[in-house]
C-alpha cells in the first residue's frame, strides 16, 4: 500500500448478540487501491463491511475514514461522506423503477446536474439498464440487479466503494461481465474494498487481499502472491 | 430439577403457610373490613380473573386479543338476564323472547351459562381470527369488541340498549369471588405448567419450529382462547352481580386499557405477575381517583382533575413499553421453590454447625 | 326523502358517499403514511385530529378570521404529530409491532384525557361560516350539503399535491424508499429520522384538514371525537390495501360508499347494526385478502 490509508480498521470486535463475529480485525485501504476480503462463510467478511458503513456498531475498536473517526456514526452520515456500501443481496428498492433506484443512489449529492451526468455514465457502463430504465427493479434478472446495485452505488460519486459479494447467485458468464465492469472502474481510479467468495475472480482484480477466518485476519498479502500461496489454494480454491 | 425430600417438605410448609395467611386475610376482611374495603377486594378478585384469563391467552400464545372485554360483556349480560326475577323482567325487558322471559336461574348456573356463551362465541371467531398475527390480530379482535358493543346497543329486547341494565340481584359475595378467582388461578397455572402450556409457548416463541415438532398451532391456540374466554365470561357475570347495574359503555375501551396495563405491569405470560400487576395498578388508580376531585397544596387548589387515573395508566404503559417491556416478572412465575431452597440451605447450615459443635465437645 | 332506487336517490347517496369518503380518505392517508415509514399503526392519529379541532376552536374564541382558523387547524395538527413522533414514538422505534400499537393506544388515551382535563368532557359547538354549512337545493328533492363539495374539493387538492410530491420530488422518492427498505435507504445517505418526521407531519396535516370538514359536518367538538375516525381510517386502509397511499385513498372512498349504501339499504330495524357490519367486513378482509382491494402486503400467516 502506498501513501496514507483512506480507510482503516483498528482492532475491531463485533458481535451479533452473543455471537462474536469479529475479533481484533485490523486492515487498511489506500487511495486508488482495490483490496479483496476473502474467506469462508461465516468468517466475518460481510460483518466487516457493515461495521465500516455504520450498519453495525462494533463492541471494540475504531474505524477511520480519510483520517476522521467514523466508528459508530449513523449509516446515512457515513454514506454522505462518500463511503458507499453496496450491500450483500443487493437490497434494491424492488417496487421502484431502475431509474428511481439510480436517482436514489445519487441522493447524497443533492445536485441534479451531477445526477444527470452520473446517470449517463452508469448507463454507458451497463447498457442493459438503459433498456429497462422504467421497469420495477424487482423484475430484473439476477445479473441485471447486480449491475443496478453497482450502478446505484456509483451514482453517489463514491470515494470508497464497499462491494459485498458481487458474484453471489450469478452465472459464471455474468460474473465475468460484472468483473469486467469493475476492472474498468479500477482503471478509472476508484478505490474499492470487495468481499468475495469467488477468490479467483477477486484476486484477478485486486491489488492486495486479506483472508479472514473466524473473525480475524489470517493471511494478508499482494494479490499476485496470494494466488500462488499453497495454503490459500488448498483451503479456498479446493485444489 | 429434582428436589430433595427436605426441600419438598419446605415447599409444602410454605404453601400451607401461604394458604393460612390468605384464609386469615380473607376472613379478616369478611369479618372486620368495612364495606369499602370489601368492595375493593371483590373488585380486585374480579379484575384478577380478567387479567389472568387474558394473560393465559395473550401471554402464552403471543397473540394479542384486544377484544376480550367483549367476552366479559357476553358473560355479564347473559348471567344477568338469567338471574333477573320475572317481575323485573316484565318491566325492564318487556320484549324478551319466550324461553328467556320465563326462566330464572340461581346464581351459579347463570354464571356458568355466561361463561359458556362467551366460550361458544370464542369458538366461532377463534378459528378464523387466530390464524392472523401481530398487529393484524390485535385490530381484528378490536373489531370484535366493537361488534359486540354495537350488538349490545341494538339488541334492545335483550339488553335495554344504551339504557342502564338495572335490578341485577347482588349475588356476588367475597366468597364467590374468591372461589372463582382461585379456580381461575389454579387452572391457569396448571395449563401453563402442562404439556399443553409448553406447546403453546413453543408456538409463540418459534411457530415454524413448533410446527416442525408436531405442535398443532391452531388447535393449541384455540384451546387457550376458549379457556380464557370462559373465565372472562364468568368474571363478567360476577361483575354484573356485583355492580347490579351497568350499560354497554362499561365493556369498551377504558376497561380494555385497564386490563392490558395490569397484564403488562405484571408481565405478559406470568400468572403470578398478573396478581402483582392487578394489585399495583388498582392501588395506583384508586389513589389517583381519590385525587380527581381536586388537590389542595397550601392555599392552591388544583381541580377537579377528571381523567387523572386514565392519564396515570397511559403514562405508566408508555414508560413500561419504553423501558421494561417485560413488566415485573416477564414470563416467569414467582414460585415458592427458591425460598424453600434458601430456607433448606440455611437449615442445613445450622444443623452442620450444631453437629460440629457436638463433635468438638466430645473430642477436644 | 327520495324514493329508493330513483335516479335522485342515487345522486343523493353518491354525493353523500363522496363527501364522507373524502374525509375518510384524508384520515386514512395519514395513517398509511406513518405505517409505511414506521410500521406503526398510530391510534393516536384520531387524537391529532381532535387536537386540530380544539386548536381551531381556541383560535375562533380569539376572533381569528376563518381562513386562518382553518390554516391553524392544519398546521396545529401537523405540529402535534411532529411532537408525538419525537417524544412518544422515536424512543421505541424498532420495538415489536404489538408494543408499538399499545404505545400508540397509550398516547391516544393520554391525549384524550388531557383534553378532558383542560377542556372538560362535554361537547362544544364549533360555529362554522355559512359558506361551509349551507345546504343547496339544485333541483327536485336533492339535498346538497355544501360541506360534501368542500370536502371533495379539499381532498382532491390535498391528495393530488401529495401524489405529486411523492412521485415527482426527490424527497418524496426518498420517503418511498425509506418505506420500502429503510436499511438500503440509509446507505444512500437518506436520514430516516427526517423522513419519518416528514411523514408524521404530512399525515397529521391531512388529519387536520379532515377534521375541518368533519366538524363542519357535525357541528360540535369533544375530546373523544377522534376515536371513531381513527378506527374508520384503519378500516379504510385495510379495505384499500394496507400501508399504501393509493390503498388508503381508495379504501376511504370505498368505506364511505359502503357506509352510505348500508345506511340507505338496510331496513330500519337493522340499520343500527351498520357499524357492526362494517367491522365484520374488516375482519373478513383481514382473513381472506389481507392485502385489500389493491392486493399489496400479505399479512403474516402462521
Amino acid at each position: 500500500m502506498v501513501g496514507p490509508a483512506v480507510l482503516e480498521l483498528h482492532e475491531i470486535n463485533a458481535a451479533y448478540g452473543a455471537i462474536r463475529a469479529l475479533r481484533g480485525l485490523s486492515l487498511a485501504l489506500g487511495a486508488g487501491e482495490v483490496v479483496a476480503l476473502l474467506g469462508p462463510n461465516g468468517a466475518g467478511k460481510t460483518t466487516a463491511l457493515r461495521v465500516i458503513s455504520g450498519l453495525l456498531r462494533p463492541t471494540h475498536g475504531r474505524v477511520f475514514y480519510k483520517g476522521m473517526e467514523i466508528t459508530g456514526r449513523p449509516p446515512a452520515f457515513i454514506a454522505r461522506l462518500g463511503l458507499i456500501h453496496c450491500p450483500e443481496g443487493r437490497q434494491l428498492f424492488k417496487n421502484l423503477t431502475v431509474r428511481e433506484n439510480l436517482i436514489l443512489g445519487g441522493y447524497r449529492l443533492q445536485d441534479p446536474a451531477r445526477e444527470r451526468q452520473n446517470m449517463e455514465q452508469v448507463l454507458t457502463l451497463f447498457p442493459i439498464l438503459k433498456e429497462r430504465l422504467h421497469q420495477p427493479a424487482g423484475l430484473l434478472s439476477g445479473g441485471q440487479q447486480q449491475m443496478l446495485a453497482i450502478g446505484r452505488a456509483l451514482m453517489a460519486d463514491p470515494e470508497v466503494l464497499l462491494l459485498d459479494e458481487p458474484s453471489l447467485g450469478l452465472a459464471p458468464r455474468v460474473v465475468e461481465e460484472v468483473f469486467e465492469a469493475l476492472a474498468q472502474l479500477k482503471a478509472q481510479g476508484l478505490t474499492m474494498l470487495i468481499v468475495e467468495q469467488n477468490a479467483e475472480m477477486a484476486l484477478g482484480l485486486a491489488d492486495r487481499a486479506y483472508v479472514l477466518e473466524a473473525g480475524r485476519v489470517v493471511l494478508a498479502d499482494a494479490a499476485a502472491r496470494l494466488r500462488e500461496n499453497p495454503d490459500l489454494v488448498r483451503i479456498y480454491l479446493g485444489r | 430439577m429434582r428436589m430433595s425430600l427436605a426441600h419438598r417438605r419446605w415447599v409444602w410448609a410454605l404453601r400451607a403457610l401461604l394458604a393460612l395467611a390468605l384464609l386469615g386475610a380473607g376472613g379478616a376482611v369478611a369479618r372486620w373490613g368495612g364495606a369499602y374495603l370489601q368492595r375493593l377486594v371483590i373488585l380486585f378478585l374480579i379484575n384478577l380473573m380478567l387479567v389472568v384469563s387474558l394473560n393465559l391467552f395473550t401471554g402464552l400464545t403471543g397473540v394479542f386479543s384486544l377484544g376480550h372485554v367483549g367476552f366479559m360483556a357476553l358473560g355479564a349480560y347473559t348471567s344477568a338476564i338469567l338471574t333477573l326475577p320475572p317481575a323485573l323482567k316484565a318491566v325492564n325487558l318487556p320484549d324478551l323472547p319466550a324461553p328467556l322471559s320465563n326462566v330464572t336461574l340461581p346464581f351459579l348456573p347463570a354464571l356458568v351459562a355466561g361463561g359458556l356463551v362467551a366460550t361458544a362465541v370464542a369458538f366461532l371467531i377463534g378459528i378464523p381470527v387466530l390464524r392472523l398475527s401481530g398487529h393484524f390480530v390485535a385490530v381484528a379482535t378490536l373489531g370484535f369488541l366493537i361488534i359486540v358493543r354495537v350488538v349490545l346497543i341494538n339488541a334492545e329486547a335483550f339488553t335495554r340498549g344504551t339504557r342502564t341494565f338495572t335490578g341485577v340481584p347482588p349475588a356476588t359475595t367475597l366468597g364467590w369471588a374468591a372461589l372463582w378467582a382461585l379456580l381461575n388461578l389454579y387452572v391457569a397455572m396448571r395449563v401453563k405448567g402442562s404439556a399443553l402450556g409448553l406447546q403453546i409457548r413453543a408456538a409463540r416463541d418459534d411457530p415454524w419450529g413448533a410446527q416442525g415438532v408436531g405442535v398443532a398451532l391452531g388447535r393449541v391456540r384455540l384451546v387457550a382462547f376458549l379457556i380464557s374466554a370462559f373465565f372472562t365470561g364468568v368474571a363478567g357475570g360476577l361483575w354484573a352481580h356485583f355492580l347490579t347495574a351497568f350499560s354497554p359503555n362499561a365493556f369498551y375501551f377504558s376497561k380494555t386499557f385497564e386490563i392490558v396495563v395490569m397484564m403488562i405491569v405484571g408481565g405478559m405470560g406470568s400468572i403470578s405477575g398478573s396478581v402483582l400487576g392487578t394489585l399495583l395498578v388498582m392501588g395506583s388508580t384508586e389513589l389517583l381517583r381519590n385525587l380527581e376531585p381536586g388537590i389542595s397544596i397550601g392555599s392552591i387548589t388544583l381541580g377537579p382533575l377528571y381523567g387523572l387515573s386514565q392519564i396515570g395508566l397511559a403514562i405508566l404503559l408508555m414508560l413500561l413499553i419504553a423501558f421494561r417491556r417485560q413488566g415485573l416478572l416477564g414470563d416467569r412465575e414467582w414460585g415458592l421453590e427458591p425460598i424453600a431452597e434458601r430456607l433448606g440451605a440455611w437449615w442445613e447450615g445450622r444443623r452442620a454447625e450444631r453437629v460440629s459443635l457436638r463433635v468438638r465437645k466430645a473430642d477436644p | 326523502m327520495q324514493t329508493l332506487g330513483s335516479l335522485e336517490f342515487w345522486i343523493q347517496q353518491g354525493i353523500n358517499a363522496l363527501g364522507l369518503g373524502s374525509q375518510y380518505a384524508l384520515m386514512a392517508v395519514g395513517l398509511a403514511m406513518v405505517f409505511a415509514v414506521m410500521r406503526l399503526i398510530n391510534f393516536a392519529h384520531g387524537t391529532v385530529m381532535m387536537a386540530g379541532a380544539y386548536i381551531g376552536w381556541l383560535l375562533l374564541q380569539r376572533g381569528t378570521p376563518f381562513p386562518l382558523v382553518a390554516l391553524g387547524m392544519v398546521l396545529g395538527a401537523a405540529a402535534l404529530g411532529i411532537a408525538m413522533e419525537r417524544v412518544a414514538y422515536r424512543p421505541v422505534r424498532g420495538a415489536p409491532d404489538v408494543a408499538l400499537l399499545l404505545n400508540s393506544f397509550a398516547v391516544a388515551v393520554l391525549l384524550e384525557n388531557l383534553a378532558i382535563l383542560i377542556f372538560s368532557p362535554r361537547s362544544r359547538p364549533f360555529p362554522m361560516p355559512e359558506i361551509l354549512t349551507q345546504v343547496l337545493h339544485p333541483g327536485g328533492d336533492l339535498f346538497l350539503p355544501s360541506i360534501h363539495l368542500w370536502a371533495l374539493g379539499g381532498a382532491l387538492l390535498a391528495l393530488t399535491a401529495l401524489a405529486l410530491f411523492v412521485t415527482r420530488t426527490r424527497l418524496g422518492l426518498a420517503m418511498r424508499a425509506a418505506a420500502e427498505n429503510p436499511t438500503a435507504a440509509q446507505l444512500m445517505g437518506i436520514d430516516i429520522g427526517k423522513v419519518t418526521l416528514l411523514a408524521f407531519a404530512i399525515g397529521s396535516a391531512m388529519a387536520g384538514l379532515a377534521v375541518l370538514f368533519w366538524t363542519a359536518h357535525v357541528g360540535t367538538i369533544n375530546p373523544g371525537m377522534g376515536f371513531e375516525p381513527v378506527l374508520k381510517a384503519f378500516v379504510a386502509c385495510v379495505i384499500g390495501g394496507f400501508g399504501t397511499i393509493p390503498g388508503a385513498v381508495l379504501g376511504g372512498y370505498l368505506l364511505g360508499a359502503l357506509e352510505i349504501f348500508l345506511q340507505g339499504i338496510l331496513p330500519s330495524g337493522v340499520v343500527g347494526y351498520r357499524d357492526a357490519l362494517v367491522y365484520a367486513v374488516l375482519i373478513l378482509i383481514l382473513l381472506a385478502r389481507p392485502g385489500g382491494v389493491l392486493g399489496y402486503l400479505e399479512a403474516e400467516r402462521v
